[in-house]
């Protein structure tokens, strides 16, 4: 269904995708797994036909440069954010692109409801939650009932709430049968709708691995998700880089990875520096960037977070 | 090291009906509906009807306030609002047009969808260009009405020409605009480039020429042929020789047009615009569909 054979993308001499393979079935669901800048967005831009690439990417055998219209035509596509004209009602968005898609008398209502949008028809775009932006975006992505999902990190910017449901509902989609090719960061989303797991580092495909053995390999240790203050974020990597662990920043905290008998350390070193932690997460491990590569370990004796996301 | 890039060949195809139609015609209506309920669009209508009365009152009021020959000055006052505001109302137009989106992100997520990059162009291009004629078209139309009501006398003709030619003007720094918009990667960029290129075109081109008469001593005939390179002064020549079927104003270079040419003046001023109108846009989709979205 999905067949991606020795692509590759380069940005100027850096190769953001490198001699990536890959096939799907129909029905298969794939997860693609790597740290930031690993090349997952940018393999889901050449599936898509929005980067030219050196290789070859074919859906349903249609090439997707040569003949991008009609193999987009197969495909619903959810990006990690949605990016439209706020102004627009959330019916017109759906009216729209129904119509690019070739769909001639589209309902709105129907297509909203299917993702738990129903009453939200007449609000407009920038009237709509994150996670309600995304069920929009999911909604477009359904129109014409295609048989292959592309998800590009569609929970990142969802809180745990929203990234729950979002998760179910794609994972109820998933179990229509659907072929679905997602980049992700999180565990509990590969464990929920993949069956396989193709792990990105420095734009290869480094391994592809049934999910089971995945998560298996990945949950050895944690990661702490510290979300705090933006002033503060510096001084507690600084706190925490001096008794020996290797925070890093992400996203709106930082990242500790951490052995799972000591996760209160990092706790204890921050109150200590008068820094509040305004909450947490507790997250898996993830694989080591390099199969085979030994663990990276901070001077305190934990496991680094070596693949942040 | 450079790598061999696959080309988008059907990208660059002229899109084959009913299909490609139906999706530029969606993005045209989706386009014309952003333009129309947006504050540049309501500005621009305003200011051109407003300005387009009082040159128009000012004009009449120089000749006694009726008869043809008011309108005649009053043509000629407003050719000369047309030169400076519609260029720069189509230029900012195109230039915000995909170099906004495409640092939203809009971009990419309109080429996601089963649809060509020429496609989009031209939708956008289509919307655009609607929305500009709306906006000529109410501007004049209010002129031509209210100085009918007071009196003046228009002939039906001379508005047409003058209002058919405004909107080719418009459709050729549309073009351009889109261009500016293809290239730039910020819209910050693209506009601050339309406004330079509206500057060269109304100000700095009669300079050059000016100066390149004196400095160069340009022959008659080589005047002319530099002054087709700028749409606005083949406007300017269009217009008035279609008003007034003379010339005579602009000059000997004018005189030299209309003894030498004649005849071929409307195909030469025709082929001229319309090459501005062609050219850029063609230009802007062979670059749209060899540029990444994001």
């Amino acid at each position: 269904m999905i067949r991606i054979e020795h692509v590759t993308r380069r940005f100027g001499r850096y190769a953001a995708v490198n001699e990536a393979c890959l096939e799907l079935t129909p029905g298969d669901s794939v997860a693609l797994w790597g740290a930031n800048g690993a090349g997952k967005t940018t393999l889901i831009r050449c599936l898509l036909g929005l980067l030219r690439f050196k290789g070859n990417i074919s859906i349903n055998g249609l090439d997707v440069l040569r003949r991008g219209k009609q193999a987009r035509m197969l495909v619903g596509y959810v990006p990690q954010e949605l990016a439209f004209h706020d102004e627009m009602k959330v019916a017109e968005a759906v009216v729209f692109f129904a119509r690019l898609k070739g769909i001639g008398h589209p309902d709105p209502a129907i297509a909203l409801g299917n993702v738990g949008l129903s009453g939200h028809e007449s609000k407009r775009v920038r009237e709509l939650s994150g996670g309600m932006k995304q069920r929009l975006a999911l909604a477009i992505a359904l129109l014409g009932d295609p048989r292959i999902l592309i998800l590009d990190e569609v929970t990142a910017s969802l809180d745990a709430v929203g990234r729950s449901e979002f998760v179910r509902l794609l994972e109820r989609l998933s179990g229509e049968g659907r072929t679905m090719l997602f980049a992700s960061h999180r565990p509990e989303e590969v464990g929920a709708l993949a069956r396989r797991v193709a792990e990105m580092s420095l734009g290869r495909i480094t391994s592809i691995a049934p999910t089971r053995d995945f998560l298996a390999r990945a949950s050895t240790g944690c990661v702490l998700h510290l979300l705090m203050r933006d002033d503060a974020r510096p001084i507690a990597i600084r706190e925490l880089r001096a008794v020996g662990f290797d925070p890093r920043l992400n996203g709106e905290g930082i990242l500790v990875g951490v052995h799972p008998d000591r996760k209160a350390a990092p706790f204890r070193i921050l109150a200590d520096a008068s820094i509040a932690v305004d909450d947490f997460e507790i997250l898996p491990a993830p694989t080591q960037a390099t199969p085979g590569a030994p663990p990276a370990t901070g001077d305190a004796g934990q496991p680094a977070a070596e693949v942040l996301p | 090291m450079s790598v061999a890039l696959t080309a988008h060949p059907r990208d660059l195809s002229i899109p084959a009906p009913p299909r490609a139609w139906r999706n530029i015609l969606t993005i045209a209506g989706r386009e014309l509906r952003d333009a129309v309920r947006s504050r540049w669009f309501i500005l621009y209508t305003l200011a051109f009807a407003v300005l387009g009365l009082a040159v128009s009152f000012v004009s009449a009021a120089g000749t006694g306030g009726t008869g043809l020959s008011g309108f005649g000055r009053t043509t000629a006052g407003l050719i000369n609002l047309v030169l400076l505001v519609v260029p720069l109302m189509a230029l900012t137009a195109g230039a915000s047009s995909i170099a906004s989106e495409r640092e939203r992100g809009m971009l990419a997520y309109l080429f996601a969808q089963p649809v060509s990059r020429t496609e989009v162009l031209a939708g956008k291009y289509a919307g655009l260009a609607g929305a500009l004629a709306a906006c000529l078209m109410l501007g004049l139309g209010v002129c031509a009405a209210i100085l009918a009501w007071k009196g003046v006398a228009a002939r039906p003709a001379s508005v047409l020409w003058l209002a058919a030619l405004s909107l080719l003007l418009a459709l050729g720094m549309l073009s351009l605009g889109m261009l500016l918009s293809v290239l730039s990667r910020r819209a910050s960029v693209a506009l601050g480039a339309a406004v330079f290129v509206w500057l060269a075109l109304v100000l700095v081109s009669d300079l050059a020429l000016m100066a390149g008469v004196v400095a160069l001593r340009l022959r008659i005939e080589e005047l002319f042929a530099l002054s087709l390179m700028n749409p606005l002064q083949v406007f300017k020549m269009w217009s008035l020789h279609a008003v007034d079927a003379t010339l005579d104003v602009l000059g000997p270079a004018g005189l030299y047009a209309a003894d030498e040419h004649g005849p071929r003046l409307h195909l030469i001023f025709g082929v001229c615009l319309f090459a501005w109108v062609v050219i850029p846009l063609a230009a802007a989709a062979v670059l749209l569909a060899r540029r990444s979205p994001v």
